[in-house]
């Protein structure tokens, strides 16, 4: 490149290269030197010379060109390094790393694309190659047209619709993952999980994931996968590549494998901007691989904040908890003491105490009166008993078997029987006896 | 008061332990409970909040992988 820009040249630039006149200021100096010294060329002096026959050819500055890549090579500072060819010249490439990453595509030996850049000289190595900006695969237009039918096709089988879309759980305890065994999309998946959500764990159907095989076998690894029942969510994945590379997964037998699964599946596939029939009939469909992997689980730090926040809210319940039940309970104590039975106790307790005082009194007067009425009873008493009686000179009869002799009836003539007197007894005979009627009885 | 036997903390999974520590700050902030039932709940929301900490600080994924021969291998993460 020359030191000035590429813009301000193509505009202001006359492209016609005439051995006589040229009004290049930056060449100026160089022509003088050609015309007028019988100079002879330094290897330096004609390539730079080359170099600036090329660029100020406008029509170079910006080219497209469709070839055939071969000798690719990735540099390990990100620049691409390739030859362009077709069946019968070859082109050499460069494409800066500023361009190479922005690729929608891994381009590779083999790949039929269109270039866009310019063309130009590089000095050192002493040949012109085209300095290339955008590079996408050719035969873009065909895949595209078959991509749209295959999609309408499908789309009308209702393969596509929300309603058969499956919830992806929040947080799953194991991932099925379908994916090329080796790919560097594994790596940044695992990496992604193991950041964001670590309890996972992954199960790895490897499966291609291009070319014609492809297709049988990430459906073989998906229904594998499906027909687990340790799962929770599938995630089937690839990264980058060309529109061939990625053709896999607009295969019309994986698109109905993954509709008619059982578990809920997350497609990530390729770039941002690349679409396959997968995307369209998985359940969530990601940008790329690593997002895959950051749709599938939750972010352990949003959990960790839930953790401190759920703590931080018990401790404030449990202090105002405590607080109301303890302001509860002054009130309480507050009104327990206004109404305190303590003084109706009191009163009560005197009101006992005059009861008191008045069963007292009343007992001892009943008792007085029991005690006036047992005199009279004792007296009474005193007169009916028989050994007064005794004493007055009656005395009481008894037959042999210790009963009183009432009645006449009691005895016959011949019985003996026991008289009692006041100071002892004696036996006795019955000689005669006498019914008296009861007018005798009254004399 | 849920009367039911409450599962040991440490048993719990993540997902059941943090969503059983979701549901007693619930009723935590909810009030309406006895002293004794407040710091029960107080106290096994504590143990939960630990016993869900603790998961996440010591998980490491683990990787499995089918062979080509159909058996489950470990993948060891370097």
């Amino acid at each position: 490149m020359t030191g000035f820009s590429r813009q301000s040249r193509i505009r202001s630039q006359v492209p016609v290269p005439r051995k006589n006149g040229y009004k290049l200021t930056s060449m100026s100096m160089l022509f003088r030197d050609i015309q007028y010294d019988s100079h002879t060329w330094s290897v330096s002096e004609l390539t730079s010379y080359i170099r600036e026959l090329f660029d100020i050819d406008f029509r170079l500055q910006d080219v497209i060109v469709s070839g055939e890549i071969s000798n690719f090579t990735r540099a390990r500072s990100g620049h691409f390094y390739f030859t362009l060819k077709d069946e019968r010249a070859q082109l050499k490439c460069v494409m800066w790393q500023s361009s190479a990453k922005r690729l929608g595509f891994d381009p590779g030996d083999g790949d039929a694309v269109i270039a866009q850049g310019h063309v130009s000289v590089y000095e050192a190595g002493g040949v012109y190659q085209l300095y290339a900006e955008s590079l996408e695969p050719a035969g873009r237009g065909d895949l595209a047209m078959a991509f749209e039918e295959l999609k309408e096709t499908l789309a009308s089988e209702g393969l596509f619709d929300e309603s058969h879309k499956k919830l992806i759980p929040e947080i799953p305890r194991k991932i099925g993952l379908v994916t090329s065994a080796d790919a560097a999309a594994l790596r940044d998946i695992l990496n992604v999980l193991s950041r964001r959500w670590p309890l996972v764990s992954v199960l790895i159907a490897p499966a291609l994931v291009q070319g014609r095989e492809a297709p049988p076998q990430i459906i073989r690894s998906l229904q594998w996968l499906d027909g687990r029942n340790d799962i929770d969510t599938i995630i089937i994945t690839r990264g980058g590549g060309s529109l061939e590379d990625l053709w896999a997964f607009n295969d019309p037998s994986l698109a109905r494998a993954i509709f008619a699964a059982q578990h809920p599946i997350i497609v990530g596939v390729g770039h941002q901007t690349d679409f396959t029939i997968a995307d369209f009939v998985a359940d969530l469909r990601a940008p790329t691989p690593s997002s895959a992997a950051e749709l599938a689980v939750p972010e352990q730090a949003e959990y960790k904040a839930a953790i401190t926040a759920f703590e931080a809210a018990m401790n404030s319940s449990m202090v105002n908890f405590l607080r109301e039940k303890r302001s509860l309970l002054n009130g309480l104590t507050r009104n327990l003491k206004l109404l305190s039975p303590r003084a109706a106790l009191d009163n009560n307790r005197q009101q006992v105490d005059w009861l008191i005082s008045r069963m007292d009194k009343a007992m001892r007067s009943i008792l007085d009166g029991r005690q006036s009425q047992l005199s009279v009873v004792s007296a009474t008493l005193e007169t009916m008993n028989p050994v007064a009686t005794l004493a007055r000179g009656y005395a009481i009869l008894r037959k042999v078997d210790g009963h009183i002799i009432h009645s006449i009836n009691d005895v016959v003539k011949g019985d003996l029987f026991s008289v009692q007197v006041l100071d002892g007894r004696f036996g006795a005979k019955v000689i005669e006896e006498e019914q008296w009627t009861k007018d005798k009885l009254r004399k | 008061m849920d009367e039911r036997q409450a599962p040991e903390v440490a048993s719990l999974s993540f997902e059941d332990a943090f969503q059983e520590l979701d549901a007693t700050v619930l009723r935590l902030e909810a009030g309406d409970l006895t002293i004794e039932g407040a710091l029960a709940l107080f106290e096994r929301g504590q143990q939960l909040a630990a016993h869900c900490s603790a998961i996440l600080e010591t998980a490491g994924l683990k990787v499995e992988q089918l062979t080509s021969e159909g058996e489950i291998v470990e993948v060891n993460l370097d």
